[in-house]
């Protein structure tokens, strides 16, 4: 018979009920995984409609734990049920050595699925930018808030990172599916949010601007090379983001200009004793 | 001057240098409330700009003024260039609220020459002296250090970065009497032997630290975990061979990290000595090619670079040059061949590699799993036996071989006598020689 398996679009509902259906020897076939937040559904389960009789538990390596994490986080509507097919055939089907079989028919989404959310969860650890909205009265610590936009439903993933680096100030960082918020003692998660409730500047993204514009070296216009690092659609988050364009335009007359400068003739050395005895060592 | 314009003048007298690695750190965070910051592990690039350059750290110099005439160098005496100086306690306040702001992973602070070395280093070590113990900063410091410092300073320096790193420059004495007439290729090597040792010495102090069984543990002083440098291409004739012997040299007798290699592009204020060119962005990008062959797949510069073919082809990876060369070796059975001999076929990297050495032990490959692992198959198809798969022999011992693999015709690097190209496209590809 057919299960239906509701839960909430998280690895931790994942795994409880893969473990739960693991346990009656679920095949994966019997399985349809639904995602009780994208359907109005509100199919009862029925607990007792397992035929067989519960298995001990059964253990699986970490690194498919590991794995499992990051495909849950993807968007993909299949993942719940290849992972569990993956699950399956790794404790039940005895196929032990599949995490180590890239080009296997199921490894290779959730490989592929997993590296898209890893990735997506380094660019957030990369273009997250913190605005300084204040002081706290109390304790004196500053506070930030970011906003963000990731592509999957990585908040929990990409939080320890911000805690470690910059556990001595509060900060927010609002997506629209997950918030995260640090204290100094604790991480606490919240649902999403909009663009409008966190700040659109802060007093320092002039400065980084020039850092930006000033750092760019116009004579190696590589535009393509940026862009498949930091694709336009993080643009919209990110302050130097606004100067690209002007950048782009007017790197053409800028070495043009550097072409057409007359060369410099050599000064004399001055008259400096470091010199005379860096001149003596080499004579030497 | 304003902070806005010293950062203007400072942060574009920086950015020659190509390195903004943030990577390869020990590991260390802010968790105990004290202070900000975290490294170790991967390094993030916070940002690109339009060069496709990384961008990691907060890379200034604390002055562009400087005693030395370097001539590939926009900062040198000769130069024309607004100067301007930092103190040291705006790099740091610069610094600190960039890293709240997540714009960085940290500072490379580099700096001209100004009175003698020693001042200069002094000056650059307070900087991340105040970081460190006024500030409890614990993200990434990356210092340029001058070989003719005394080893005392180095020495200081290597207890507050994580990098530290000396440019050579460029790879022969002669061509720096040309054209750095200051630097000197025996004073640069010796200063990075100094440097390795400490490293060296830091490691053994770390793994004694850990073996002491009675608590309280003695924890090893910090130090600098890698060092690095920089040289210059196409400033100077030296060949590709000279270039990655001396890199090669370089990484075995220094243990250096890295070695970048940034091709000279227009400067404003050029030399006399040194008119400009176009930047060699594909000589460069196969220097880096060659340069990862000799560090992570066993080659050797002579394999890859023989006498009588003293540069690397700009037309073909320097992989697949060495298999056009070498075609006996070929095909390589993916089923069966040693991971030596695989890493040796164009096409295949080693992450690719270790996923073929896992899965083939528990069946025998084809090429529709070697597509699942995203190998470019027309590259690597000439070269390998596969379970479905025997290379056509005719075509690996034609002559057409190298024609099979050359890309389309195309404008590779700027012409500056020739007129302006048409699209910005086009006027973009021109400049850069990307392709």
């Amino acid at each position: 018979m057919t299960h239906t398996a509701q839960i909430h679009p998280t690895f931790e509902a994942w795994r409880s009920k893969a473990r739960e259906l693991l346990r009656h020897g679920v095949a994966p076939e019997n399985v349809d995984w639904v995602d009780a937040s994208q359907t109005a559904s509100l199919l009862a389960e029925e607990p007792s409609a397992y035929q067989t009789a519960p298995n001990s538990a059964v253990k699986v390596p970490a690194d498919f734990l590991r794995l499992a994490a990051n495909v849950c986080a993807h968007t993909d509507e299949r993942r719940f049920a290849i992972l569990y097919r993956l699950l399956h055939r790794l404790t039940l089907g005895g196929e032990k050595h599949l995490l180590g079989m890239p080009s296997d028919r199921d490894m290779h989404p959730c490989n592929a699925w997993a590296k898209a959310v890893s990735r997506d969860i380094h660019k957030m650890h990369a273009f997250v930018r913190f605005r300084l909205v204040g002081v706290n009265e109390q304790n004196g610590r500053e506070q930030f808030v970011a906003w963000f936009e990731p592509e999957y439903r990585i908040t929990r993933l990409a939080a320890p990172f911000f805690e470690k680096r910059f556990a001595s100030m509060d900060w927010s960082i609002l997506t629209p599916d997950e918030c995260v918020s640090w204290d100094g003692e604790k991480l606490t998660f919240i649902p999403g949010m909009s663009r409008h409730d966190a700040p659109a500047a802060d007093a320092h993204d002039d400065l980084w601007r020039t850092y930006y514009r000033s750092i760019f070296n116009p004579a190696r216009l590589k535009v393509q090379a940026m862009q498949s690092e930091m694709p336009m659609k993080y643009w919209k988050n990110l302050p130097e983001a606004e100067i690209i364009h002007d950048l782009i335009a007017s790197s053409e007359t800028r070495v043009r200009t550097m072409i057409a400068t007359p060369e410099r003739p050599v000064k004399p050395v001055p008259n400096n004793a470091y010199l005379r005895t860096l001149r003596q060592r080499q004579e030497s | 001057m304003g902070l806005t314009r010293k950062l203007e003048i400072l942060a574009d007298a920086a950015k020659y240098d190509a390195s903004c690695a943030s990577s390869g750190a020990a590991r260390k965070d802010s968790r105990d409330g004290k202070g900000i910051g975290s490294t170790g592990g991967m390094g993030i690039c916070h940002s690109y700009t339009p060069d496709g350059r990384c961008v990691s750290l907060l890379k200034v110099l604390l002055t562009n003024a400087c005693l030395y005439d370097c001539h590939y160098c926009i900062n040198r005496r000769s130069s024309n260039v607004q100067r301007a100086r930092f103190t040291p306690e705006e790099v740091v306040q610069l610094t600190l609220d960039f890293y709240k702001r997540n714009y960085i992973e940290g500072l490379f602070l580099s700096s001209g020459i100004v009175r003698s070395a020693d001042h200069t280093m002094e000056q650059v070590i307070e900087v991340a002296r105040q970081l460190r113990e006024v500030h409890h900063f614990r993200g990434y410091i990356h210092l340029k250090t001058i070989p003719e410092a005394s080893q005392a300073l180095i020495d200081k320096a290597g207890r507050y970065a994580d990098r530290i790193s000396i440019n050579i420059e460029l790879p022969s004495q002669q061509s720096l009497d040309r054209l750095a007439p200051e630097k000197n290729l025996t004073n640069t090597k010796q200063a990075m032997h100094g440097i390795r040792q400490r490293i060296d010495e830091s490691v053994e102090a770390k793994k004694a630290a850990r073996q002491i069984v009675n608590r309280p543990r003695v924890k090893a002083p910090p130090f600098a975990t890698g060092q690095s440098t920089q040289m210059i291409v196409g400033a100077d004739d030296s060949s590709d061979a000279l270039v990655l012997h001396r890199a090669d040299e370089l990484y075995r007798d220094v243990r250096l990290r890295r070695v970048y290699y940034s091709g000279f592009s227009p400067i404003p204020e050029p030399s006399v000595l040194l008119p400009i060119k176009p930047p060699p962005l594909v000589r460069e990008h196969r220097l880096y090619q060659a340069d990862w062959l000799l560090r992570f797949y066993g080659f050797d510069v002579g394999e890859l670079l023989p006498k009588e073919e003293p540069n690397l082809d700009l037309d073909l990876d320097p992989k697949l040059a060495w298999a056009l060369r070498n075609r006996a070796v070929f095909p390589v059975d993916i089923n069966r061949a040693p991971q030596e001999l695989l890493w040796r076929i164009p096409g295949l990297g080693t992450v690719n590699v270790a996923r073929i050495l896992a899965a083939r032990r528990w069946s025998r490959l084809t090429l529709a799993d070697l597509q699942r692992m995203r190998v470019n198959l027309k590259k690597v198809m000439p070269f390998i036996l596969a379970a479905d798969h025997r290379p056509r022999i005719a075509l690996l011992e034609s002559t057409n071989l190298r024609q099979h693999f050359l890309p389309g015709p195309r404008q590779l690097e700027l012409n500056f006598n020739a007129p302006p190209p048409t699209t910005p496209a086009d006027a973009a590809m021109a400049l850069s020689g990307q392709i």
